[in-house]
């Protein structure tokens, strides 16, 4: 048996799990599908959810092996454009939106603020079952021949030019955006209206307040792209030539609905992750976050000023000179707060003590990698560049970087930081390391060709391409061999780490917040005694005295 | 963004089996029936806004082709009866007082004046939905449903249809008259969207009128009538704004 | 930037020409932009660089063996505002940078050429002002200004010319318009980058860059014969536009002699400029459009008319001279640009964009 890594923790590593926990406390099928316990709500979503990844990447694998040749020969131009359709449609409403905020939001948050569930656990499970459905429903499209308008659904091909099942995906993005539009709203009201005494604004941990920012995106935003897609249904059904120019409508106006939410979307997707990154680097260089002020208000600035943006994916289609003007602008402005992130992130590490488990290899991934997503979208916010750049490989290279690079690293940075709070169990910790060293790697040779390819102007989409651009490919799609073996490689060791990894104990990382000073795995109400936060949010000295008078009393 | 006061440091509410030391109508999860409140009731002022961004993108769109086809919607609102929609709001508009009504009864415990109250929404809004309906029959005997069997014979020759006449029209040119057809469009869409709003507000009403006979909101816990009578109070004013926008847009 | 050091620019770019890591400058304006693209490239890499040299020195300085005791840093508001500071400033000059260039894209100086392109699932086509037509390719000359007014015939697409560094989407119900000056002989991918279907991927095509002789012989090879304007001109009998918009004083519709490019008052009091959206939306969208002093009488031309027939007509009132005859020549080698880049004529009106400074005279 391979043994974890851990801080040398003050109390001995429990013998077994504790008898008495959220996961012993029922064990029928009903007692799952009928929750109200936050953190089995959270369990229900990581298993969906990596299902939907399953499917998701392997439609990614196939995108990369047919694009492995310059003809269109795997499979025929119109499977391919499904496939891409399929895999948007899955990785963006199935996997990203919801990971970070479903699955580690819905467990941690009340633990983090000492509640003792979220505000409302009766639509956080509704919240659950309306993703299912929507999954089901995609699931249905897939079978039924897929749906081939890419996931952006611009009209009028998506109104009156496609034969494929629009329409079912269109229903399930809605009933899926109901889903995020309900989390949001349990965050937020839970983080307004039930901290533990004490737990002030500036005392939450930066991973509540990330959650929260990105909250404010999902109720405000969603409910828009909600209103697009009906209208796209109603004029792909009775035809009533909202988007059709023929009939005066303009097929803009859908651009301006879809990508008014659909801008924001990427922020709900990558706050939470940049408050996971928040806690891993906090933790493991045993320092209090640098300038915890200003990353918390940068979250709340990128989810306000995200809002403003949208029109910076339309630059090229026709509106108003000015309007780029003003729209470029505010996107360099957006920027900012990222860039304030990522060094006080750097200089959290000066003068800790720092260690290099899995989880920080992770979140070390993600610095350098959003870094580099986040100066390649500068490319395209600066109008001169992006005429040339937008609508190529550069724009899919931009989005994997921060969306893979970034929130899918910081998503696993989150699982494995957690995990022993989770199920109770280590992971194998060497094993970890390689597997994230593996994916680091696997990802650089995936995308940093795309960024070339993108340069030389091979548009996004194409199922063929011309021959000269095989050889930038064939790295692409050879990393992307070595990205899915390591994600894989993760998968087998996290299931095995269920039945064989060595039990945590309460606080194997030894971090401060709530959720750590309670057993590992958490009792359904989470606390025995209504926890009072006097200190500051990660409080080292706190802990240590804390720890010394529990060593004082054995 | 008050923390309740009413909790007790190091004590936690019990988690089960426990009734007797709480009201049964607090849930497990809150320290207190104040705190309960207060979440729910933020939880449903959250929700309003996203139902205002949700109707927000229709308007958006209302806006852009009002501005770019005003005589097309001149001519599309003239075909709109506004008696039947002036008595629309007022009869959302006396719904939603009588549904206050209810609140301030439940808030007194006269579970009489509540279930009365109740009733009496529920018939306003009965009466704003089979107003709708008459109206929508209307529009598609007149051909004015867009989609293929969208008519434009009252627009391009006003004098055979006599709302237009009454209104006194022009006849449009045919490219103008087209665009009564987003009109309509919107028309449809708006008013579609909010009767669903109100349809899924009288299913409500319906689960609490049965509620409220048996006692449920006049023992002191009312959350769930003053949270939902702000969504109909919601679903009110977004008629209001619907009523001037789609029925008004001439008449000043 | 070729202004900079012509010899290590011109290395450079054949470099990454050749070792296609870069693709080939052939428009006056690709070297602009390539100098903003590698000014970011330089500014991305010293801010990675930055980060990666804090992350290692940190992690090696601070590793826990060397500094098991963590010291506790609330933060720095000097670094805060630094940090926050700097990248702001140099964001804004990359955004004033890009929006000049981005102008500049979109601007066409008054004397460009005009060619039009109809884009159609799944192909693209060509309209040159002598008749020319083309699918998936485009010949143009170097060392001319050369306007592209783009129109889909159904679904979205975009004209991509990657070593030109130009793309603009190409839309249904409306123009787009973008221009450059090719610089280079040669041939050039063309790309549709806008996902419009089945057959994206093929939507590609070349763009023929040629020296102007060249491109005069290409044109004089390719007519089919009439003129765009003299296509417009059939078309303008054939829908019985004459039969309102003439010389005669009676006349129901004004007259389109020199419209093109005029300011006119519409009776909205509107005043606008004449130009090929204004043009297009009159033949579709009448009512609206109407000039001041005329009833709004005009049928519309929807669905009777496909774009290219729109193109035809809006060339032929862009020919259209006051004396008003109709146009007769058999000879489309008058189209030719008879001398690149020479100002227009001093009594043009306010934004003409005539394909021949000589205009048409009977």
């Amino acid at each position: 048996m391979s043994t974890s890594t851990l801080l040398c923790p003050p109390e001995p590593i429990a013998p077994s799990l504790p008898e008495d926990n959220y996961l012993s406390r029922g064990y029928g099928l009903r007692s799952w599908l009928l929750t109200r316990d936050h953190k089995r709500i959270g369990i229900l979503y990581l298993i969906s959810l990596s299902v939907f990844f399953l499917i998701g990447g392997t439609l990614a694998g196939l995108i990369r092996l047919e694009l492995l040749t310059p003809q269109s020969d795997l499979m025929s131009a119109d499977t391919y454009n499904k496939v891409f359709t399929m895999h948007g449609v899955i990785m963006i409403f199935l996997f990203l939106v919801p990971s970070v905020p479903a699955t580690l939001g819905n467990f941690f948050i009340p633990m983090m603020i000492g509640a003792k569930d979220l505000a409302l656990p009766r639509i956080n499970l509704l919240s659950w079952y309306l993703y299912i459905i929507g999954g089901v429903l995609v699931i249905y499209t897939m079978v039924a021949g897929g749906v081939d308008t890419g996931w952006t659904f611009t009209t009028p091909l998506s109104t009156h030019y496609v034969n494929t099942n629009v329409l079912s995906t269109c229903l399930a993005i809605f009933i899926t955006g109901f889903s995020s539009i309900f989390t949001g709203l349990n965050v937020l009201v839970t983080v307004h209206k039930m901290r533990a005494p004490g737990m002030t604004w500036f005392r939450l941990p930066l991973f509540v307040w990330s959650l929260y920012a990105a909250s404010i995106q999902m109720v405000l935003a969603t409910p828009v792209v909600a209103i697009a897609i009906t209208l796209l249904a109603l004029e792909r059904t009775i035809g009533i030539g909202i988007f059709d120019p023929t009939k005066g409508g303009d097929p803009l106006l859908f651009q301006h609905l879809f990508w008014f939410y659909s801008h924001p979307a990427v922020y709900i997707m990558i706050l939470p992750g940049m408050g996971v990154i928040s806690e891993v680097i906090s933790t493991f260089s045993r320092k209090r976050v640098f300038g915890y002020k200003a990353v918390a208000f940068s979250s709340v600035a990128i989810a306000v000023f995200g809002f403003f943006v949208w029109a910076h994916h339309m630059m090229i289609m026709g509106i108003s000179n000015y309007a780029v003007l003003v729209f470029s602008l505010l996107t360099m402005l957006v920027a900012v707060p990222s860039a304030i992130k990522i060094f006080n992130w750097t200089f959290t590490l000066h003068k800790g003590s720092i260690t290099f488990e899995a989880p920080m290899l992770y979140a070390f991934g993600f610095i350098g990698l959003f870094t580099i997503g986040g100066m390649s979208g500068i490319f395209l916010g600066s109008a001169g560049t992006d005429v040339h750049l937008t609508e190529t490989f550069f724009i899919v290279a931009h989005f994997h970087f921060v969306m893979v690079g970034g929130m899918l690293m910081a998503f696993l940075a989150g699982i494995h930081f957690w995990w022993p709070k989770m199920t109770g169990r280590m992971y194998p910790e060497r094993i970890a390391q390689v597997a994230a060293i593996v994916t680091f790697i696997g990802f650089n040779l995936t995308f940093f060709p795309q960024f070339i390819l993108g340069v030389l102007g091979m548009p996004r989409r194409y199922a063929s391409y011309p021959p000269e651009f095989q050889i930038l490919n064939v790295f692409s799609t050879a990393g992307a061999t070595v990205l899915g073996a390591g994600y894989l490689l993760t998968a087998i060791y996290l299931v095995w780490s269920l039945k064989y990894g060595a039990v945590a104990g309460d606080n194997p990382w030894q971090a401060t917040g709530f959720e750590w000073q309670c057993q590992s795995p958490p009792l359904t109400e989470n606390f025995t005694e209504m926890p009072i936060m006097d200190h500051e949010a990660y409080d080292y000295a706190w802990l240590d005295r804390k720890n010394a008078r529990a060593a004082e009393m054995r | 963004m008050t923390n309740s006061n009413a909790i007790v440091p190091g004590v936690l509410a019990p988690s089960s089996g426990d009734h007797g030391e709480h009201p049964p109508h607090l849930l497990h999860h809150f320290q207190s029936v104040e705190q309960q409140a207060d979440a729910t009731n933020f939880a449903m002022w959250l929700f309003l806004l996203s139902e205002v961004m949700f109707f927000g993108g229709l308007f958006t769109a209302y806006l852009i082709y009002r501005n770019w086809y005003i005589p097309a919607f001149v001519a599309g609102a003239h075909q709109l009866n506004v008696g039947l929609g002036a008595l629309n709001s007022v009869l959302l508009i006396l719904s939603s007082f009588s549904l206050v009504m209810g609140v301030w009864c439940a808030e007194n415990k006269r579970k009489g004046g509540l279930v009365l109250c109740l009733i009496l929404t529920f018939i306003l809004g009965l009466g704003f939905l089979g107003i709708k309906s008459i109206e929508y029959a209307e529009k598609i005997e007149k051909h004015h449903f867009p989609g293929i069997h969208y008519s434009l014979s009252s627009f391009l020759d006003p004098g055979d249809d006599e709302a237009a006449r009454a209104a006194g029209d022009q006849p449009l040119p045919l490219d103008m008259a087209r665009h009564t057809e987003l009109y309509f469009s919107l028309y449809f869409a708006m008013t579609g969207m909010h009767a669903l709003h109100m349809i899924v507000g009288m299913g409500i009403l319906v689960f609490m009128i049965v509620r409220a006979r048996g006692g449920a909101y006049t023992a002191g816990h009312v959350n769930f009538v003053r949270n939902f009578s702000l969504y109909w109070n919601l679903v009110d004013i977004v008629w209001i704004y619907l009523f001037a926008l789609l029925y008004l847009v001439s008449r000043h | 930037m070729n202004h900079i050091s012509p010899v290590i620019w011109q290395f450079l770019d054949k470099w990454m020409t050749n070792f296609r890591l870069f693709p080939p400058e052939a428009s006056k304006f690709a070297p602009e932009m390539d100098a903003l693209f590698f000014f970011i490239v330089l500014v991305s890499l010293v801010g990675f660089v930055i980060v990666l040299l804090l992350l290692v020195v940190f992690s090696v300085l601070y590793n826990k063996k060397r500094h098991p005791v963590a010291t506790q840093v609330e933060g720095s508001a000097l670094l805060e505002t630094t940090w926050t500071l700097i990248p702001l400033g140099l964001f804004m000059v990359l955004f004033a940078w890009g929006a000049i260039l981005y102008f500049r894209i979109f601007t066409p100086p008054a004397n460009a050429m005009n060619i039009y392109v109809v884009g159609k699932q799944w192909m693209w086509k060509a309209e040159h002002p002598g008749g020319q037509h083309e699918i998936n390719a485009l010949h143009v000359p170097t060392g001319r200004a050369i306007q592209l007014t783009l129109i889909s015939q159904d679904v979205f697409h975009s004209f991509s010319v990657p070593a030109f560094r130009i793309k603009r989407e190409a839309i249904p119900g409306r123009y787009t318009t973008v221009w450059f000056e090719a610089t280079k002989p040669g041939t050039y991918h063309l790309f549709c980058t806008q996902y419009c279907g089945s057959n994206h991927s093929r939507m590609d095509g070349d763009v023929v860059v040629q020296s102007p002789e060249d491109y005069r012989k290409w044109l004089a090879t390719s007519t089919s014969g009439m003129s765009l304007a003299q296509n417009g001109e059939r078309l303008f009998a054939s829908l019985s536009c004459n039969a309102c918009h003439n010389a005669r004083p009676d006349a129901r519709g004004p007259s389109l002699a020199n419209v093109y490019g005029s300011r006119l008052t519409l009776t909205t009091g509107e005043r606008i400029i004449a130009d090929d959206a204004y043009l297009r939306q009159s033949i579709l969208n009448p009512s609206q459009h109407v000039t001041q002093g005329y009833a709004p009488i005009m049928p519309t031309y929807q669905g009777r008319i496909n774009e290219e027939g729109v193109i035809a007509l809006i060339e032929f009132i862009k020919h259209l001279d006051s004396d008003y005859r109709v146009q007769q020549t058999t000879n489309t080698t008058d189209l030719l640009p008879s001398e690149p880049n020479q100002p227009p004529a001093a009594n043009e009106p306010a934004v003409k964009q005539k394909t021949s400074p000589g205009g048409l005279k009977p």
